[in-house]
């Protein structure tokens, strides 16, 4: 089922959420909404679940706003604390209505087959505080799938969990997804988290949309400053144009040359301040001519070949890099 | 260590003079007579007629109390509406209010020259005056109990359970009640301890007609102002075991409830 | 539920919930309030002016205010010693004592009133033993009035007491500072605004209490009879004017109490930035 949402906004006494929010989602895609706090994704998500509304119905109703069939995941899994796994994952099928509520032996084949998929079969008479987070977390999204629902939404659903458990989950999601392909919206703030699982990426920014597209896109072809900068670190060289009026120009820091000479009139005289080796990549901190910080990541190889010490004179130049020319501020 | 000794020994010397030695004068007054005394003041049939009249207000004051406590509690902390800490001071008002004017009220409503007098409603003097004075002083306990636990408790488990389809009052019975439980049940006790004892504005509406409109509390009085010492501390020490059973359950569910927080923040720092 | 409505939420019961509350809290408590001072103003202002400043209403006044504020200081003494003792001292029996700190508020009023009579009269158990009169004096009325006020005290410090960062403490002796500089410059200020709302809340209840002081006060006009007795006085002999007039007295003070109470509050939550 699609999801569509048009001229949605918000706002909480003075603070506006969400100004004037357009999206469409296609069916079975795995959108990711991607923001720092505030920026109005978890609100956006809440009123797409019909958990609130939005201020004015004039830009018409936010599909499935209300409808029963929306699976939701909250960030503290909101499980029912006095009841066990299986009664928490059993509990969408047994409030139904008479008429329309599944035999106890049908609810019970039911959650049965969610636990074997959430690989919890055999925690099914435990209590949620029993349950380590991730534990937790799954069989929220057990009873989210347990009325299935046509539409999934997660409101940062591992945000609670430490960087492992939360990796695992991150894959397990994206497998799930594939099985079931089903029509998902995720809320996060972490952008490896919205790069690595969804198909399209939503990047908000104080209640609006920044950008929308392909991770590929919203990494290497950012439509602003803002995206650029959320999506990963970033160098700010200030230039000047042809015109003489000057630029900002962002670079990431694996797309930063170091070498022993100037490489093209671009390149920058720094001196390497810090050096961070420990991880896949060998992280560098300089300091220009002008003294600005900058930061460049490069293979152990690069490393290796450079011989690069603290206090060292080098040469810095950007391989590939973005200027804006839409002042971005409001 | 002098401190110490010091700090106990004042805190032990006052509880005693002002708490404890009251309350064993009243277990020791009320059996100076010997045990026969003391079963006849609570079998003489005025005395009956005061148990049976007391647990009747005090049972329909505690319905009051919760009715419009879990109603109260609910559209508080689940809505944002103007006005809504005018309402919260409304709330409290009971307690701030002497049980004298509390009774005072009373009369100005329903009273011969009342507001609602020339209806001769027959509610002054008789018992439906005593269960509204009872109502009036009791009726916030299990509001105020609920507000700070349903606001500490929050609303998505409620949210998760009507996604997932449940009716507003499937969403109460299955997941809130369960949650505020025990908050309820401390409230509710400390609803009945109040609208068993209470004696200011009771006295104001009640018109002290023996054996007909008298509580435990006023029962107490006449006896005590008869001079009748034996039977009033007997009559008294019925209220007095109420009080130590109070304070029983109270202190049992102040430990359950604070478990529960605990486990409830475990489980949200998890 | 309505769409456009900015509160509206997924949650039902808003307006039954609300409106059951509302309803309630306007029949049982709002309208009777109006009801009082409407009755009030009806009365002529010299009318109004001669009950209230009577004679015998003015020695209420004194007796009530004198006493409550004597009780409700004694109690924010004692008070915050027995809190102090009950959270940071380990003794045996303390959760004992912890529990009957509550008595006063489980104790029917009428019930307390007789036994502490029955204890401070001349030839009861402490009566006895203090060699001057206490019951049916104003220093009946002060035991009556600390009895009922102290649980106040205790409870409201209590938490703040248990919040103290016993680090800070530490942290200020050191820093070099002496037992008693520790107490006046770092836990006397934590405690200050907890302390004022447990006197204020114990001085407020003290106003308005009869149950507890009417059997051991003695109920002398102009001697030993507080303001909530002698409106019940007036009430038996159906002068209606004067007990509503000397309602509304007592309802005023009241609510300053409440307003001063809220203040305080109000100003903490400012001041720690918190609640």
């Amino acid at each position: 089922m699609s999801i569509e949402v048009r001229g949605v906004s918000k706002s909480f006494g003075k603070f506006a959420a969400l100004r004037d929010v357009n999206l469409k989602v296609a069916p079975g895609e795995l959108v990711a909404l991607l923001g720092p706090s505030g920026s109005g994704k978890t609100t956006l998500l809440r009123i797409i679940a019909g958990l609130e509304f939005a201020d004015d119905a004039g830009g018409g109703p936010v599909a499935p706003a209300g409808a029963p069939r929306v699976g939701f995941v909250f960030q503290h899994y909101a499980l029912f604390r006095h009841m066990t796994v299986f009664e928490n994952i059993a509990f969408g099928l047994r409030v139904r209505p008479k008429a329309t509520r599944p035999s106890d032996a049908k609810i019970r084949e039911r959650v049965l087959e969610l636990l074997r998929l959430i690989q919890l079969d055999s925690l099914a008479g435990r209590y949620p505080s029993q349950l380590s987070g991730g534990q937790r977390q799954r069989v929220a999204l057990a009873r989210a799938l347990a009325i299935e629902p046509e539409v999934l939404l997660l409101d940062e659903p591992f945000g609670a969990l430490d960087a492992k458990v939360r990796q695992g989950l991150r894959r397990w999601l994206r497998k799930l997804h594939d099985e079931i392909h089903m029509t998902t919206i995720l809320v996060t703030h972490d952008q490896d988290e919205a790069l690595e699982v969804a198909d399209r990426i939503v990047v908000m920014n104080q209640g609006r949309i920044e950008q929308v597209g392909t991770p590929e896109e919203v990494f290497h072809r950012p439509a602003n400053e803002f995206v650029m900068d959320f999506l990963g670190s970033v160098n700010l060289f200030h230039a000047r144009a042809e015109g003489g009026q000057e630029r900002r120009v962002f670079v990431r820091p694996h797309d930063m040359e170091i070498g022993h000479q100037a490489q093209s009139d671009s390149s920058v005289r720094a001196v390497v301040k810090r050096i961070h080796a420990a991880g896949p990549m060998v992280k560098v901190e300089l300091e220009s001519e002008i003294g600005e910080t900058l930061q460049v990541e490069m293979p152990h190889e690069r490393y290796g070949v450079l011989g690069l010490k603290v206090g060292a004179d080098v040469y810095v130049s950007p391989r590939e890099s973005k200027v804006f020319f839409e002042d971005y501020s409001i | 260590m002098k401190w110490r000794v010091l700090l106990v020994g004042l805190t032990v010397l006052f509880l005693s003079l002002f708490l404890l030695v009251p309350l064993a004068a009243i277990l020791v007054e009320a059996l100076r007579k010997g045990a026969g005394a003391y079963v006849r003041a609570l079998l003489d049939p005025d005395a009956m007629v005061a148990i049976r009249l007391t647990l009747l207000c005090a049972s329909i004051a505690v319905v009051a109390s919760v009715i419009f406590g879990i109603c109260a509690a609910w559209a508080v902390t689940r809505f944002r509406f103007p006005g809504k800490s005018l309402l919260l001071t409304f709330i409290d008002l009971p307690f701030a209010v002497s049980p004298v004017v509390a009774g005072l009220l009373m009369v100005l409503v329903f009273g011969g020259q009342g507001w609602l007098g020339p209806l001769h409603l027959g509610v002054l003097f008789a018992t439906p005056g005593i269960i509204l004075a009872t109502i009036f002083v009791s009726f916030p306990f299990v509001a105020r109990e609920l507000i700070p636990l349903m606001q500490e408790q929050g609303t998505e488990e409620e949210e998760a359970a009507l996604l997932l389809g449940a009716s507003g009052w499937q969403t109460f019975v299955r997941i809130t009640l369960p949650k505020i439980k025990w908050g309820l049940l401390y409230g509710v006790i400390l609803a009945n301890a109040r609208a068993m004892g209470e004696f200011g504005a009771v006295s104001v509406v009640s018109g002290h007609i023996r054996g007909r409109t008298n509580t435990i509390p006023l029962h107490v009085e006449i006896l005590y102002n008869e001079y009748n010492f034996v039977a009033a501390f007997a009559v008294a020490s019925l209220l007095a075991l109420l009080a130590l059973a109070t304070l029983g359950a109270k202190a049992l569910l102040e430990w359950k409830l604070r478990r529960d927080a605990e486990a409830a923040q475990r489980e949200a720092g998890a | 539920m309505a769409r456009g409505n900015k509160n509206a939420t997924i949650i039902p019961g808003f307006g039954l919930t609300l409106g059951v509350t509302v309803a309630w809290l306007s029949a049982l408590v709002l309208v009777p309030l109006v009801l009082l001072f409407v009755r009030t103003t009806a009365l002529s202002w010299p009318k109004f002016v001669e009950i209230v400043t009577d004679e015998r209403a003015v020695a209420s006044y004194k007796l009530t205010l004198g006493c409550a504020l004597a009780a409700a200081s004694l109690n924010a003494v004692m008070g915050s010693i027995i809190a102090w003792t009950l959270v940071r001292v380990e003794f045996p029996g303390r959760r004992l004592l912890d529990a009957v700190v509550d008595l006063p508020f489980a104790l029917p009023t009428a019930v307390s009133g007789i036994a502490l009579t029955a204890v401070y009269s001349r030839n009861g158990w402490i009566g006895q033993a203090l060699g001057f009169p206490v019951a049916f004096t104003p220093l009946g009325i002060m035991v009556a009035l600390t009895f009922i006020g102290l649980p106040f005290v205790v409870r409201t410090l209590q938490p703040a007491i248990e919040d103290l960062d016993p680090g800070v403490e530490e942290a200020a002796g050191i820093l070099g500072a002496s037992r008693m500089q520790t107490f006046f410059r770092v836990i006397a200020p934590a405690l200050l605004p907890s302390l004022i709302t447990g006197f204020a809340l114990a001085f407020s209840r003290a106003l308005g209490e009869y149950g507890s002081v009417i059997f051991i006060s003695g109920n002398m006009p102009l001697r030993t009879e507080i303001t909530p007795l002698l409106i019940v006085t007036k009430l038996e002999q159906f002068d209606y004017a004067g007990a509503t007039a000397l309602g509304a007295v007592q309802l005023t003070a009241s609510f300053l109490m409440l307003f001063s109470i809220n203040l305080v509050q109000w100003w903490t939550a400012r001041k720690t930035g918190v609640r």
